[in-house]
């Protein structure tokens, strides 16, 4: 069996790493899934391949690129999958997702908390 | 080399010795994460011994892990020693902390690896849980079965001097 080229580290039940599950699924895009802990200390793996623990996090060895933040995330896979409505700048992806949706995952201990 | 045979419980037909062992794919937890993986993923890079234990937080998971990760098999050897049981990944990640073990561990909380291997045992008092007879599984790089021990009576250990001479003799 050959290795996918999008590893996809996520945690169970985030909402967050759940939207971009729709997205990879979405674009037929194969990845492969490594949970981690809800505890933001133990994802050392995360902090490790990304720089921060925050999930979800994506590599794409397709493209050399390393990816935090779902909101970047769907951005990034929407711009390099999404075939021909692919028309997003680039800069829209430095922007930050809302601040709502992460003070939710901070509750919820898991989401995209830092 | 002793033969052995599961004498207490209906179902003798397990995989055994010279068998091709039954593929499959379960998640893997290390002490960081788990993902799916196979074990013919496993065995493509060489021998892996695959052993079945009962839930993690029983005591024969405790001393199992402990004599195997005292005598570090894998170490010197090319082979890759794994576990499997019906515990959760959370359980599973817990266990390779608290073992200090470098070994990975498959979770199959329906036990249909244990089916499909003929080693399941239905636990009395526990309605609804079945999880694997504990079993040793010496593989080579194409599943091929090299060493088998299924216990017999419950709860039982595996001889491990047995098993180091397998490893050994491969």
């Amino acid at each position: 069996m050959g290795d996918p080229d999008i590893t996809f580290y996520r945690l169970q039940a985030c909402p967050f790493c759940e939207r971009v599950t729709r997205k990879l699924q979405e674009h037929g895009l194969d990845y492969r899934s490594r949970f981690v802990e809800p505890m933001h200390s133990e994802r050392n793996v995360v902090k490790r391949v990304s720089g921060k623990r925050t999930v979800p996090a994506v590599v794409d060895e397709n493209t050399g690129v390393t990816m935090s933040e779902s909101a970047n995330i769907v951005e990034y896979l929407d711009r390099t999958y999404g075939g021909e409505g692919s028309g997003a700048s680039r800069t829209s992806s430095e922007q930050s997702p809302d601040g709502s949706e992460r003070s939710r995952g901070e509750r919820d201990g898991g989401g995209e908390a830092r | 080399m002793i033969d052995f045979e599961v004498v207490d419980l209906a179902e003798t037909d397990h995989v055994g010795q010279g068998d091709t062992a039954p593929d499959f794919t379960r998640p893997l937890v290390n002490d960081e994460y788990w993902e799916d993986a196979a074990l013919s993923d496993l065995t493509a890079d060489g021998p892996v011994l695959l052993v079945f234990h009962t839930m993690d937080g029983a005591f024969p998971t405790t001393y199992m892990w402990n004599e195997i990760r005292d005598r570090a098999w894998d170490e010197g050897n090319d082979l890759t020693v794994v576990g499997l049981s019906i515990s959760s990944p959370y359980e599973h990640k817990a266990t390779v902390e608290q073992r200090r073990i470098d070994y990975r561990l498959f979770s199959d909380p329906g036990n249909e690896v244990a089916e499909a291997y003929g080693i399941v045992n239905d636990l009395d008092g526990m309605t609804g849980i079945s999880e694997p007879r504990p079993a040793v599984y010496l593989l080579d790089d194409d599943r091929t079965v090299e060493y088998a021990w299924v216990a017999d009576e419950w709860p039982a250990f595996p001889d491990y001097d047995e098993v180091e001479d397998a490893i050994e003799s491969l």
